[in-house]
């Protein structure tokens, strides 16, 4: 419970503080011996202005947790294949309706965003592209790529069928 | 000898020499190793998938049973449910704090990992043998 005592300093115009106040402590963390009560806090997310990287890296978690409840429908398919020639039916009148469609567009473009960050994290993981222009354009094209390959694969899709 | 983790001291002196817990990258480590390996399973996934666009049932079946896709479908179920739960995990832990549903929210989702990793590699299996 971070956020109460944060907004309350920020209420009684106290500024932007990086220590808990004694004021605004409810329950010391570590005990009462009074050393812990003036550690540094984070400054919450709502304090920073909102910058391309930060969103990006939510919306790779986003993305992630989208395919995560995405993949109910690859084993709805799955098993629908498997049992028969009506559950097939079924599934793919569903999927081909307009909701379906657009459900498996947002699919495929979380599909592609979360890859490109996935490769955008594995470049990172080797300690380059940190630096601030070159964060910036992996972010963009991160954006960017994601996107193109979504409209490409659906290119694809609507010239095959 | 370590000396007894003392409750109301900093996190540091309470964890210095007692040694590393030896498992501690183990899910970080694993993560990378399944999204390497979700890299070009994911595209051979979606190559597939747009291979079946326009099929018949018969079709799909006969080309969802073959056994190229099936592999890949399999390798990329397996990688993927794997990954998917170590994801789920460290949202979990990073945004469920109440000791008791972060209990209930990480054994949930195993649950659902593990039911939806049987589901699909079954469904592609009984495709590849019958």
């Amino acid at each position: 419970m971070y956020a109460l005592p944060w907004r309350a300093n920020c209420i009684r115009g106290r500024g932007i503080e990086f220590f808990r106040g004694e004021s605004s402590m409810t329950e010391p963390e570590f005990g009462a011996s009074g050393i812990e009560k003036r550690r540094p806090l984070s400054p919450h997310l709502q304090i920073y202005r909102p910058m391309l990287t930060m969103m990006m890296s939510i919306a790779h978690r986003i993305t992630g947790a989208a395919l995560y409840f995405g993949t109910l429908l690859l084993a709805w398919f799955l098993i629908a294949v498997s049992t028969g020639g009506g559950a097939y039916d079924a599934a793919t009148y569903c999927l081909n309706s307009i909701a379906g469609k657009l459900i498996l567009f947002g699919f495929t473009w979380a599909l592609f965003h979360h890859l490109l960050g996935g490769i955008r994290h594995a470049i990172w993981d080797t300690g380059h592209g940190l630096d601030h222009p070159q964060r910036e354009w992996l972010a963009r094209a991160t954006l960017f790529g994601g996107v193109v390959l979504t409209v490409t694969v659906w290119t694809i899709a609507f010239l095959v069928r | 000898m370590a000396k007894s983790p003392a409750p109301g001291r900093p996190v540091m002196s309470r964890v210095r020499f007692l040694g590393s817990a030896k498992s501690g990258t183990a899910d970080a480590w694993n993560m990378r190793i399944t999204s390497v390996a979700l890299v070009p399973l994911s595209i051979a996934f979606v190559a597939i998938v747009l291979s079946l666009l326009g099929k018949d049932y018969a079709a799909v079946r006969a080309e969802l049973g073959h056994p190229l896709p099936a592999i890949l479908m399999l390798l990329f179920i397996l990688s993927g449910v794997f990954h998917m739960k170590l994801g789920m995990q460290s949202i979990i832990d990073d945004y469920v704090h109440a000791a008791q549903l972060k209990e209930w929210a990480l054994i949930g989702n195993l649950f659902f990992s593990a039911c939806i990793g049987l589901a699909c590699i079954y469904a592609v299996l009984k495709l590849s043998v019958t």
